[in-house]
């Protein structure tokens, strides 16, 4: 009976065809995608669309695109994109030089290169929120040690707020954001650095190249495509920063490092607003969506060029 | 010159781990001290004592360690399927797929966890583990699968081929051959699943709000108090949870490296 029940499961499963095995196999991913991603941002496009507060469920409406009327003329919205824009550009402009930098570090060959390339893998393992803990009690006014390096170097007078002062509290943060991605950058950077074939430069060297110009003839040019992934990865990644804002300054003082993440997360679930905060969300995943085309145009360009 | 340049850069890299684990061992007069004192007369071990014994930071690790490890059976599970179809057979559409899952890596986490939210909470979801374990796994997916699809794609065909020919289905000659021999590659797609559930946020903080199902992450973000900031406690956590990264990042740094940048230079 078994045996019977086994030669026909193994039959059926002959014959299926190569394609239909194919869909079979991407099927469970594909439903947790679709479960999970695809359709929950149809819904909040849906709920941005309604007033929806959590504590008052009965007086919910569809009220259209009224939602986005608000928030565009709002201050606060207009206040964390750009606080948001502003991040995500020093930051990733910062890592690409320092990331750049630290990869052609790496990729010489020389004592304790290993041990360099893991050091470059703790600040990526470490949690953000831990990371940013820990952060926060550098930038500490009374015990933080950044002062006290500054203040022993004669860089400073005195003590300072680092993130309690406005004028230093984003430039703060887009520092510890530095810190913690740099290195990350680096490693795929690296990893698009020792695919350049080492004859090149050879060839350069005996050309009479200096270091500079094979940097920009040679280095820049077969880099391109690597720096590019590696900046649509970090530019999205930062332009979406939660952990690392909410836990270092959630957002203040005054609002001045307040991001389009953080302002989502509070309208949601601080003011249970689901409405404003889904249209919130929404235009995030918009904003993340245009950010994402212009990368793949330019990523498709620099195809065919080559 | 050179030497200088490196040393420079371990330095700003390690330094503020470093500051942390000086911190976590300075007693309490030591760390309240203005200006810092950098380095701790003796190892005091009071805020290592307070955060496994004053709180309940074992419960937040073995939160933690359920929801990552499930989560990373689950993304290796599902995506070792997906990725061996997408790797070596052949269908219609396997670019749209593919490029789907990419844009999948890319959403915004906000975008979703409105509604996400509301499906948990009728379903009663909430403060359960069942209930991260199910987006984890979805958001780990995008990099499980393209990092699988490319281990799997070194596997040399003629394998498969022969096994087909000695008549065995598709499924067998996955998991009996194409599977073991992408072995490393599982593990590495593990590694990467397991650290990015253990350090995610977002979900955990709105999910999980009852304390006896905190996860790492967010326990430590809640440490303060609102009028107390136990800095040593902080810190002493930190280390703890952060050791055993480190030492898993040390031993498999040239697997994680590989599969971090398999997505992104191949891809």
């Amino acid at each position: 009976m078994i045996d019977f029940m086994n030669t026909t499961n193994k039959a059926h499963k002959r014959s299926m065809t190569e394609s239909q095995f194919g869909y079979l196999m991407v099927m469970p991913a594909l439903l947790c995608i679709g479960l999970i991603a695809l359709y929950p941002v149809v819904q909040t496009f849906w709920l941005s669309l309604h007033r929806l507060r959590l504590q008052f469920p009965d007086m919910t409406k569809f009220i259209g695109l009224q939602n986005y009327i608000t928030i565009f003329n709002d201050d606060r919205f207009i206040n964390a994109t750009i606080n948001t824009v502003e991040f995500t550009v020093i930051s990733v402009a910062l890592e690409l030089v320092f990331g750049l930098g630290i990869a052609m570090l790496m990729n010489k060959e020389y004592k304790g290169r290993g041990l360099m390339r893991a050091a470059a893998l703790v600040p990526w393992a470490i949690p953000t929120t831990v990371s940013a803990m820990m952060w926060k009690f550098i930038y500490n006014d009374q015990l933080g040690v950044l002062n006290d390096i500054l203040v022993k170097l004669h860089i400073i007078p005195e003590y300072k707020a680092w993130l309690g002062s406005e004028a230093t509290a984003m430039g703060a943060a887009i520092a510890a954001d530095v810190w913690k991605t740099t290195p990350f950058m680096a490693l795929l950077l690296l990893a698009g650095l020792q695919v350049i074939p080492k004859e090149l430069y050879e060839a350069a060297t005996v050309d009479g190249a200096s270091p500079w110009r094979q940097f920009t003839t040679i280095t820049l040019p077969l880099l391109r495509p690597t720096i590019l992934v590696a900046l649509i990865f970090r530019t999205l990644d930062a332009f979406r920063v939660f952990d690392l804002i909410y836990v270092l300054t959630g957002g203040g003082p005054g609002n001045s490092t307040e991001t389009l993440s953080v302002y989502a997360y509070k309208t949601l679930f601080r003011n249970m607003d689901f409405g404003m905060g889904s249209t919130l969300a929404v235009l995030i995943f918009i904003f993340i969506f245009i950010i994402s085309l212009i990368y793949i145009r330019i990523l498709s360009s620099g195809g065919k060029e080559d | 010159m050179f030497y200088i340049m490196v040393i420079t850069v371990m330095v700003l890299i390690l330094f503020p781990f470093i500051w942390q684990i000086l911190t976590s061992i300075k007693s309490e007069s030591e760390l309240w001290s203005i200006p810092p004192v950098w380095i701790p007369k003796k190892i005091n071990l009071d805020h290592y004592y307070s955060v496994f014994i004053k709180r309940p930071f074992l419960t937040y690790i073995k939160n933690s360690f359920i929801v990552a490890l499930s989560t990373t059976v689950f993304s290796v599970f599902v995506a070792s399927f997906a990725a061996y179809a997408l790797a070596r057979l052949r269908f219609k559409g396997k670019n749209i797929i593919l490029s789907l899952v990419l844009a999948v890596s890319m959403f915004p986490g906000i975008a979703i966890v409105s509604p996400l939210y509301i499906f948990m909470m009728n379903i009663h979801l909430l403060n359960t583990y069942i209930g991260l374990i199910i987006p984890y796994t979805t958001f780990t997916l995008p990099l499980a699968i393209w990092n699988l699809t490319t281990f799997f794609k070194e596997i040399p065909f003629e394998l498969e081929e022969s096994a087909r020919v000695d008549g065995a289905t598709y499924m067998q000659t996955f998991i009996r051959i194409i599977f073991p021999l992408a072995a490393p590659g599982v593990f590495t797609t593990a590694i990467l699943s397991f650290i990015s559930a253990w350090n995610e946020f977002l979900f955990a903080l709105v999910f999980n709000t009852k304390d006896a199902m905190r996860t790492v992450p967010v326990a430590i973000a809640m440490f303060p108090g609102e009028h107390e900031l136990p800095w040593g406690d902080m810190a002493a956590a930190s280390v703890v949870v952060t050791i055993p990264l480190i030492i898993m990042v040390l031993i498999f740094q040239r697997r994680i490296i590989s599969g971090l940048t398999a997505g992104a230079i191949k891809g």
